[in-house]
């Protein structure tokens, strides 16, 4: 077959499945969640739940607007108290990471004490952190900090002490110290594994602050819901779930949309990774 | 005259085991502008040899002497490229080619105020390796002999005195391998650095060396020093006339010897 023979024959089309199509691709999560509350709804009606068992998503709804001004308030606390913890996990796990992803030393020595450390179930922490600060915002803070520091510090030091031993003998051999092998490739190439970590930090944040907000507290989201559990205000209870989950997912989604715009290098090709971990 | 880079009864042990000695009173020196290939069995020390010459690794005994220093701790100013390409994936490969400039002096401390010289510079690197166009590229996007060349651009921006290639053309496809050898002759026609090239394949040494050096089997020693005189610059038909063959053939047989002798 000659060339121009080839270019004769009509190109090669295939019709995208209903699956494939962009909008329908866009639409997916939210139809699922819809799909998931319908569900709820039948179930709950079908088989006549008593609302104090499993409130349906109408009475839950209709609770959250109805409390929503307790609700905006205690959210509030709870989406501070978290950031705050995060924050210092952040600085905290980010500098602990370059310190021991930089010094083998560092690692060795301070590794099984973290991990040890990190063991430690932290609702256990609770009640000490009470003693110490009292009843209030402060061991809530303290708690999602200890919660998400750990997987940032993880992921730093891995980033860094994996920089290839080839790179490392390059820039070496034109003289860079230590400092300049960090800067310019370890916390670079940490990056991606910093934001992964993000992620996990982010969501066990917030459980570290609820966690606390529920054992000893007068105000958050999980202090909302201790209160409305004892008082049998069960969809209340779950419309504090709902805003918890938003919450979540609202941090997450700052988190990659962070990630995108710094490491995008990091994901070439990858489209649609928005939910992607 | 003294030579640029010189190797005095140098041993290196990983550490106190017996088998961990990498080499062993090796000795040789390597003139100003010379460009010398290390060939050997495999696993025979060549990388260690690279590693002890630049001071990554301090020799067990003996000495190295570079540019009539004695190298203690890592030199400052040696331009080194290795099989796999490592560019760095968050830059450009301008960047990438520019990154020694970043480190070395006093083009450092230049960087800045002289920025757009030294981009000029960079682009003129690279357009002689033929990656004229690639500049704005990231590495994913470059084929595996292109970043190659890059790689052999980070390693000579800063122009160099010392240059050291463990394999960089290891992992490549002859085609590829042949155009990037007429590319490293060229560099090296035009800048003179001094090169030391660690290599497995016998017909890169001899077409691109001034003197091929074969190592001995663990531990490491230079069973021979085989000076090829052919005139500069060589063409790839060369490799294929009477003269080379029997240089490849030779050094073929010495090192099947030194690999018999290691494994009597």
């Amino acid at each position: 077959m000659s060339v121009a023979e080839i270019y004769d024959l009509p190109p090669v089309t295939r019709r995208k499945s209903f699956f494939e199509r962009k909008a329908v691709r866009r639409a997916l999560p939210w139809l699922v969640i819809i799909a998931m509350f319908v569900f709820w709804e039948l179930l709950v009606r079908v088989f006549s739940i008593q609302e104090f068992i499993l409130p349906a998503p109408s009475a839950i709804f209709q609770s959250l607007w109805q409390w929503r001004e307790p609700i905006a308030i205690n959210a509030w606390q709870t989406l501070m108290t978290t950031l705050i913890g995060f924050g210092l996990a952040i600085v905290i796990g980010g500098l602990g990471g370059i310190a021991l992803g930089s010094s083998q030393v560092a690692y060795d020595g301070f590794y099984p004490a973290l991990i040890a450390f990190n063991s430690v179930p932290k609702v256990a922490v609770v009640p000490v952190l009470v003693i110490w600060f009292g009843i209030g915002t402060i061991p809530a803070v303290i708690t999602a900090f200890l919660l998400a520091f750990f997987p940032i510090l993880v992921n730093v030091a891995t980033g860094i002490a994996t920089v290839e031993p080839e790179l490392r003998d390059v820039l070496r051999a034109l003289g860079a110290s230590r400092k300049q092998v960090i800067m310019k490739v370890g916390l670079p190439r940490a990056m991606p594994y910093f934001f992964a970590s993000l992620k996990i930090a982010m969501t066990v944040a917030f459980v570290g602050s609820i966690v606390a907000e529920s054992i000893a507290a007068n105000a958050g989201i999980g202090y909302l819901m201790l209160v409305a559990s004892s008082r049998f205000e069960v969809p209340l209870a779950f419309a504090c779930l709902i805003v918890t989950g938003l919450m979540g997912v609202a941090m997450y989604v700052v988190c990659v949309a962070i990630e995108q715009r710094t490491t995008g290098w990091a994901t070439r090709g990858a489209d649609g990774v928005a939910f992607g971990s | 005259m003294t030579n640029f880079v010189q190797l005095q009864q140098v041993s290196l042990k990983y550490n106190e085991e017996e088998s961990a000695l990498a080499l062993y009173r090796t000795s040789f020196g390597v003139a100003s502008g010379e460009f010398i290939a290390v060939v050997g069995p495999s696993g025979c020390g060549k990388s260690t040899l690279m590693k002890v010459v630049t001071g990554l690794w301090p020799a067990t005994a003996g000495q190295v002497m570079v540019a009539d220093k004695p190298v203690t701790t890592p030199l400052n100013f040696v331009g080194m490229a290795f099989q796999n390409p490592s560019l760095l994936p968050w830059r450009t490969t301008l960047k990438n080619v520019m990154l020694p400039l970043e480190i070395v002096e006093p083009h450092a401390s230049r960087l800045r105020s002289d920025r757009e010289a030294y981009e000029a510079k960079a682009r003129e690197l690279l357009a002689l390796v033929g990656l004229k166009g690639c500049e704005d590229k990231y590495p994913w996007q470059l084929s595996g002999g292109m970043q190659q060349r890059a790689q052999l651009c980070r390693a000579l921006i800063h122009e160099p005195s010392l240059l050291m290639l463990d394999e960089p053309f290891g992992a490549l496809d002859m085609f590829t391998r042949e155009e990037l050898w007429l590319a490293l002759q060229d560099l090296w026609i035009a800048r003179r650095p001094t090169v030391i090239l660690v290599t497995h394949d016998l017909r890169e040494a001899v077409f691109l060396a001034d003197r091929v050096l074969v190592m001995s089997a663990r531990p490491g020693r230079i069973i021979l020093d085989c000076k090829i005189d052919m005139e500069r610059p060589r063409r790839l038909e060369r490799t294929y006339e009477p003269e080379s063959v029997a240089l490849v053939h030779e050094l073929r047989e010495h090192i099947s010897a030194a690999r018999a002798k290691a494994a009597a």
